[in-house]
């Protein structure tokens, strides 16, 4: 009995150990700021770490603190500004794409999915090493993180190494042979944009259903749906998509709002082939009813 | 006796107190449901005379100042209206069928206010645009003001 208990507490320290980093980021990747910038508006980063409420160039102050409701527990975006002691102005580039990648703090603890790194995952290094550069160059804040308000047993994240074995992977859901537009759209949208993490329904224990993948699902603040955008129910034009990314206008002049509002600022910011790309992965993915 | 009378006129003036409320959220509830569709109405002549700039502003219809006149100051008339009998507390979403209006419409007047004068400013510009690239210059603005208010005081699709 002790040696099954025994044997079963080893099996779960080895299965939820955190992922160490695959891809070398020592070598020769020459951060370039100004293509860091577009990372950071294709990641959506502000979306989630500004202040809540800050408009204009105050949203470059990564302090977090916005609350995200879910069925485990409320999550508060953490201070991701260069604040050397509350930010992470102090971290090395490993560290930095450990956490962005893997899901793993510095210190060697799991991140709960409620930060997008099962999209960001398939972030290359050299777009990771831009972004680190550019997010370095950002204000710091000294304001300090608030702690995650989650339940036991939710609250040991050792477990979530249980999770990421059962929902983490660097496979794209969007498979087969892609044109160049198609795949830099399946990079965007499935990686950086991390579309699926609002678009794409839940299973039980808050894995994404990639058979259902962008097929919509419930609002998380329980007012509402997000709205199903697979060709079975999208039928905008690319032309029309590429308007909405850039100006927020519909085809029928009625405009983005809410959270998808804040997505198009940051998806107008990028070069129209981009928004085209992201139109046209739209297009391409199976229609879901 | 006299419990026997006091328990049916407990019920019937119980009977009488939820009738009489039943009656009130229904009658407000057909006003409410005509101030949605009243503030419906209003943004699909926004939309209607923004569309109207959008196919100019694209190419899709031929310029006309006119047209664009037109357009530019019936939207600048509609960011006018007078939103007392349109915006009224109580209509928020999930309080009547159809709204998306949210709470910070009435926890933060002067925020939402300003939204609908960044429109009437907007489409003021817009007045007397002189050709297709002017309409294409002043069409940000409008857009930016619909998305900003949209972002921040409409709630998800229901």
């Amino acid at each position: 009995m002790a040696v099954c208990a025994a044997l079963g507490a080893g099996g779960f320290y080895i299965f939820t150990a955190p992922a160490a980093l695959e891809a070398d980021y020592a070598s020769d990747l020459n951060a370039d700021v100004n293509a860091g910038q577009l990372v950071f508006a294709a990641g959506g980063c502000v979306s989630c770490h500004a202040t809540p409420g800050a408009e204009g160039s105050d949203k470059l102050v990564l302090a977090g603190g916005l609350p995200f409701a879910s069925d485990f527990g409320t999550f508060y975006a953490p201070n991701i500004s260069a604040d050397t002691t509350h930010g992470i102005g102090a971290w090395s580039l490993d560290s930095f794409a450990l956490a962005l990648t893997k899901g793993v703090s510095p210190q060697g603890s799991h991140y709960y999915p409620a930060f997008p790194y099962t999209a960001y995952t398939h972030l290359d290094p050299q777009d990771v090493s831009n972004l680190y550069a550019y997010m370095q160059s950002l204000p710091a804040s000294g304001t300090p993180s608030k702690a995650h308000d989650v339940g036991f047993p939710f609250n040991i994240r050792r477990g979530l190494g249980l999770w990421k074995l059962m929902f983490q992977s660097d496979e794209y859901v969007l498979q087969g042979n892609l044109s160049d537009t198609v795949a830099r759209g399946r990079y965007l949208a499935e990686g950086m944009a991390h579309c699926g993490e609002c678009h794409t329904p839940r299973n039980g224990l808050g894995g994404l259903k990639h058979d259902q993948w962008l097929a919509g699902a419930p609002n998380p603040s329980g007012k509402g749906r997000i709205p199903n955008i697979t060709p079975a129910k999208l039928d905008w034009s690319e032309a029309d998509l590429i308007e909405y990314f850039t100006s927020g206008f519909t085809p029928d002049y009625d405009s983005a709002g809410g959270e998808m509002a804040e997505v198009v600022s940051n998806l107008s910011q990028l070069p129209q082939s981009d928004r085209a790309a992201i139109a046209a992965y739209l297009k391409a993915i199976p229609p879901v009813d | 006796m006299n419990n026997f009378l006091k328990i049916p006129f407990g019920l019937g003036l119980g009977i009488a107190v939820v009738a009489t409320a039943t009656f009130a959220a229904s009658h407000s509830g057909k006003i409410s449901n005509k101030t949605v569709a009243a503030r419906h109405a209003q943004m699909q002549m926004i939309s209607y005379n923004t569309g109207l700039l959008g196919a100019v502003a694209k190419g899709e219809v031929e310029f006309s100042a006119e047209m664009v006149n037109s357009a530019a100051t019936n939207l600048n008339i509609l960011a006018k209206m007078d939103g007392a009998t349109l915006w009224t507390s109580g209509t928020e979403q999930g309080a009547v069928d159809g709204s998306r209006a949210k709470a910070e419409i009435w926890s933060d007047a002067a925020g939402f206010a300003d939204k609908f004068a960044a429109l009437e400013k907007a489409s003021a510009a817009m007045i007397g645009a002189a050709d297709q690239d002017a309409v294409k210059a002043g069409m940000g603005a409008i857009g930016g003001s619909c998305k900003a208010c949209h972002e921040s005081y409409r709630g998800p699709k229901n």
